[in-house]
């Protein structure tokens, strides 16, 4: 990708890191916490952790528009209306398929 | 550095916020019609909500400096009732000749539902018919990428509505560019944990450029931040951009597409 962000890498590491190292760790807690909380032995993953699991994928990728492919990991693929929000207001965050 | 916050809900916000808000430098504010939180149960409901937008809040936006405009609609989460919904549009144009209203919105989608839709097409016709200017509002997370491309389409199957004074909200990385490329103005909104943080919006615009862009706090009854448009001029600021693009992003631009509107305009 081009350079539009006027700092240099050194500058944007050196104003970000400590911020983003720490959220880093939120989200290794976060799993670990799952790991140990109480599942069914037959209980399916949540379709939330598949879709973070996979979108913890992307961030290892060296291709950039990683925030935009994150994204798109949560997203709901498909194209037509529903037939009926009755009763729906708000969002899981993943898509349940 | 001054700003317009083009996307606020002041019905929800404390004077104190108002007070705060001027202080960071806003000098505007345009508010969209949009869900207080539960459903209303009569379009009666709605006329006194349209009345407070065009009566009251003007009022005490102008105690701290502030002006204020809004925009008239019914919203997206309570268009699933297609009754309620058509007697609400019904008071739509009386509304569009108050010197504060500026346009249709925020309509969109919620759950991409055929009713959700097919009230958001009905809306699209109301302004193009009484050649209004329209504010989007897109879904939120897993749904927004479904529901920016239907709401493009529907927006376009019209036919009479110029892209030029469509303002499409709550872009993130995954919609900006589709929004842009078909002609529509984009907006970023700055929310503490469903949408945008103002170093991500900085990130969108240096990736996507400062073209037909806006940034706005959409500060509402929930997490929301009514200063997050001055954090986002600071965070630009810290990372070195000019003040051209900053004052661009935060002013310039909702100038240029507010400005399509003969009310709209920044005294002083
Ligand atoms: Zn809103």
């Amino acid at each position: 990708m081009s350079s539009t962000c006027p700092m240099s890498c050194k500058q944007t590491i050196d104003a970000y890191f400590m911020e983003h190292r720490a959220k880093l760790l939120d989200i290794a807690a976060f799993l670990d916490r799952i790991d140990r909380s109480a599942a069914e032995a037959s209980e399916p993953e949540d379709f939330r952790m598949a879709a973070f699991r996979e979108a913890l994928g992307v961030l290892s990728e060296s291709e950039p528009h990683r925030a935009k492919r994150v994204l798109e990991v949560f997203s709901d693929p498909s194209n037509n209306p529903i037939e009926s929000a009755a009763g729906m207001k708000g969002a899981y965050g993943a898509c349940a398929g | 550095m001054k700003y317009i916050d083009p996307h606020i809900h002041m019905i929800s916000r404390t004077t104190d916020d108002y007070q705060r808000m001027a202080q960071a430098g806003c000098v505007a504010v345009t508010e969209p019609a949009f869900w207080a939180g539960f459903d209303r149960s009569s379009a009666k409901g709605f006329f006194d909500y349209f009345r407070h937008l065009t009566e009251q809040e003007p009022r005490r936006a102008a105690d701290y400096g502030i002006q204020h405009f809004c925009w008239i609609c019914i919203n997206a989460k309570e268009s699933e009732d297609v009754g309620l919904s058509r007697e609400v549009i019904q008071l739509i144009p009386e509304f569009l000749d108050k010197p504060n209203v500026l346009g249709v919105g925020e309509i969109g989608l919620n759950k991409n539902s055929r009713n959700e839709l097919a009230i958001f097409e009905e809306q699209v016709a109301v302004a193009a018919e009484y050649g209004q200017l329209i504010l989007v509002h897109t879904p939120h997370l897993e749904d927004k990428l479904k529901g920016t491309r239907l709401i493009m389409d529907a927006v376009e199957r019209n036919g009479k509505i110029d892209p030029g004074r469509v303002l499409i909200d709550h872009v993130e990385e995954h919609t900006i560019k589709l929004v842009l490329d078909r002609g529509f103005w984009a907006g970023m909104t700055l929310y503490p944990e469903t949408k945008c943080t103002p170093q991500r919006a900085a990130d969108i615009i240096e990736t996507y450029g400062s073209e037909r862009i806006w940034i706005n706090s959409a500060g509402d009854w929930g997490p929301s931040d009514p200063l997050a448009v001055p954090k986002c001029q600071i965070e630009m600021k810290r990372r070195g951009h000019a003040d051209a693009t900053i004052s661009k992003i935060s002013f310039d631009n909702p100038m240029t597409f507010l400005g399509q509107c003969a009310k709209f305009r920044i005294d002083g």
